[in-house]
């Protein structure tokens, strides 16, 4: 017979086969208790064995240890046909074994952890694309039939609410837009500059910074700037209204959301983006300006005039396009994964990160896009 | 509605459900309802958690559409009628959602004048007053330049029965109005409902698993099951209490005493 300081095993014969577990010493958690195998082992050698009944006397202190092992020999039991006794068991552990079998163990599997064949992967992620794509047609509709309802002057917003997005949207972002704009600027001025020495060529700074800033970085860098700042905030407000039941609390007041939420959004991106880009270019025109001046010995008036002369109203117009596309993607990204949002706190954090992370790669999209589109134009 | 109309309503019925099915797409919530919401009932909509309670309120006030039934209010078939018939059916609708659904951004007397300012042509001061009394009657007076993160939860769900009250509805829906509440609070806002349907006889509809509130409040019910997925009992809950003959319901209405 196998014991140890833990327990003992005794068969007696006296009108069934049974196996007497006698118990002993501290049963916990942090003691480094038996397993069930050996019962398991037992059992199978033994396999006459009717019931097991437990002597407990000299268990000195126990707790959830001495359940699970306890809830482990009545699996055994079950499946090797044997009774279990608990019978000669602490009355506190009796109660709570009974506790742990009232309610049967559900069967039915968990939908989420099914694991998929990667066809099925494929399918899914098909599947899903489509859904997502004629969700956000379906929104786009939504915000054409709102923009149109706007025009016609229908729409039911707040034009204070507009007011104060606009405020947050455009002029609290001037520090970043100033600071990003500054650094882009002085970067492309000292990677081209560089270039341009060898040939003495310094004074294209001017046209390789103006023309890049007002036709491509100022745009690209300020859409950035807004899908982590604004684009973020957007999808991050509707989640919670949506979370918060307050969208629905707009509902059923037979306020559509989209008019008084989204559009005001809208505007204030479409409006916002290109003024901050036209700032942002002339911050980073001034960057580079201060480079060809102070480290590549440019007079600061020959620098202005050649900046005047590489720039004209076709080049403004490009950035300017772009800038305004950039803003509804933005806005369309950053309403349309907060109005979409779940009901919880996760799903707030998901339309987020989901929102900017949309954004920027349709905003990178469109760049390279109006880029091509540009250039076959000859604009 | 005028008296004359009311009359003419030969059984009383201001909402009625005929056999409506809800589903989330292909999973059924609710089959084969069938009731009435009499006019000036404290209508409980009740049952154990995941029945399909909330879902069903939803169906009520209009946000989500059944998958198949009729759902007339004053005898005009809600989702077949036009989207302005619909809208004018919603403004008659109050609702106090389960927490409150304050609009953040807005103090309180901002949340009251929303409606207020989209569907009346009331004058600045007269929407004030609306404001102001409306506040008053749930005990809030004073507070209209609050915004809703700085007042308690209770308070929260007060201001949004003043914002549900704004345009006099005729249906009141409360989802589970007790939810958070601390006995007393409680117990104050059945009083509230109670004095609400007495004083404006305002139709109430209440969706809660509360059975202090189910039996001083309520005058009607239904009872949907979670596991048969639909409706398995109706009446005064106070009778169904005792008198049920589904041994189900009798057990949730005595807190699983047979």
């Amino acid at each position: 017979m196998s014991s140890n300081e833990y327990y003992s095993l005794a068969v007696s014969h006296d009108e069934v086969d049974a196996l007497t577990l006698t118990l002993v010493g501290d049963w916990r958690l942090q003691s480094d208790l038996p397993a069930a195998i050996v019962i398991q082992r037992y059992l199978e050698e033994h396999s006459n064995t009717q019931e097991i009944v437990f002597n407990s006397i000299d268990i000195t202190q126990w707790d959830t240890g001495l359940c699970t092992f306890l809830l482990n020999i009545i699996e055994l039991g079950n499946s090797h046909n044997t009774q279990i006794n608990l019978s000669g068991l602490p009355e506190g552990v009796r109660r709570l074994i009974g506790l742990a079998s009232a309610v049967p163990q559900f069967k039915q599997t968990h939908n989420s952890k099914k694991q998929q064949g990667y066809i099925e992967q494929l399918g899914q992620f098909v599947i899903d694309g489509t859904k997502g794509a004629s969700e956000a047609l379906h929104f786009i509709g939504e915000i054409s039939i709102a923009m149109t309802r706007l025009l016609r002057g229908k729409a039911q917003y707040k034009p204070n609410d507009l007011l104060l997005i606009i405020q947050d949207v455009g002029p609290r972002a001037l520090p970043i837009v100033t600071l990003i704009s500054f650094l882009v600027g002085l970067i492309l001025a000292y990677m081209g500059a560089v270039q341009l020495q060898q040939f003495g060529a310094q004074i294209f700074i001017a046209d390789l910074v103006s023309i890049g800033m007002v036709r491509e970085m100022g745009a690209l860098m300020t859409g950035i700037i807004m899908a982590g700042r604004t684009g973020a905030a957007f999808a991050a407000q509707l989640g919670t209204m949506q979370v918060n039941e307050e969208i629905d609390a707009l509902k059923t007041f037979g306020v559509a959301p989209i008019e008084y939420l989204v559009l005001p959004r809208m505007l204030a991106l479409i409006l916002m983006v290109p003024l901050l880009t036209l700032y942002g270019s002339i911050v980073g025109m001034f960057a580079g300006m201060l480079i060809a001046v102070f480290a590549f010995d440019v007079g600061s008036f020959e620098y202005y005039t050649q900046t005047l002369r590489a720039l004209d109203m076709q080049q403004v117009f490009v950035g300017m396009t772009k800038a305004t596309v950039y803003g509804v993607i933005i806005a369309f990204a950053g309403c349309w994964r907060g109005m979409q949002c779940g009901r919880s706190a996760s799903a707030v954090g998901e339309a987020t990160t989901s929102a900017v992370v949309t954004s920027i790669v349709l905003i990178v999209v469109a760049a390279s896009m109006l880029t091509i589109i540009f250039q076959v134009l000859g604009i | 509605m005028t008296a004359l109309a009311r009359t003419q309503v030969a059984d009383n019925a201001h909402i009625k459900l005929h056999d409506i099915t809800m589903a989330y797409g292909d999973v059924v919530i609710q089959r084969d309802l069938t009731f009435d919401i009499n006019h000036e009932d404290i209508f409980i909509i009740m049952g154990g958690s995941g029945c399909g309670k909330s879902t069903l309120l939803k169906l009520l006030i209009g946000l989500k559409k059944p998958s198949s039934g009729n759902i007339e209010i004053d005898d005009v078939n809600f989702w077949q009628s036009s989207l302005e018939q619909q809208g004018k059916t919603k403004q008659g609708f109050g609702v106090l959602f389960q927490s409150g659904a304050l609009w953040s951004s807005l103090t309180l007397a901002e949340n009251v004048a929303l409606p207020l300012e989209e569907y009346t042509k009331l004058s600045r001061k007269q929407i004030e007053e609306v404001i102001d009394y409306k506040l008053s009657l749930v005990g809030l007076a004073g507070y209209q330049n609050f915004y809703p993160s700085e007042i308690s939860g209770g308070m929260q769900k007060r201001a949004g029965l003043a914002r549900a009250m704004a345009l006099d509805p005729e249906i009141l829906f409360f989802d589970e109005p007790s939810a958070g509440l601390d006995p007393l609070s409680s117990r104050r806002l059945d009083d509230l409902i109670l004095e609400l349907r007495e004083s404006l006889k305002t139709t109430i509809v209440v969706v809660t698993h509360e059975l202090e509130s189910i039996f001083s409040i309520g005058n009607n019910s239904v009872f949907l099951d979670a596991e048969t997925r639909t409706m398995i009992a109706t009446g005064n809950p106070n009778k169904l209490r005792t008198d049920c003959p589904v041994a189900k319901v009798r057990e949730f209405l005595n807190r699983g005493k047979k």
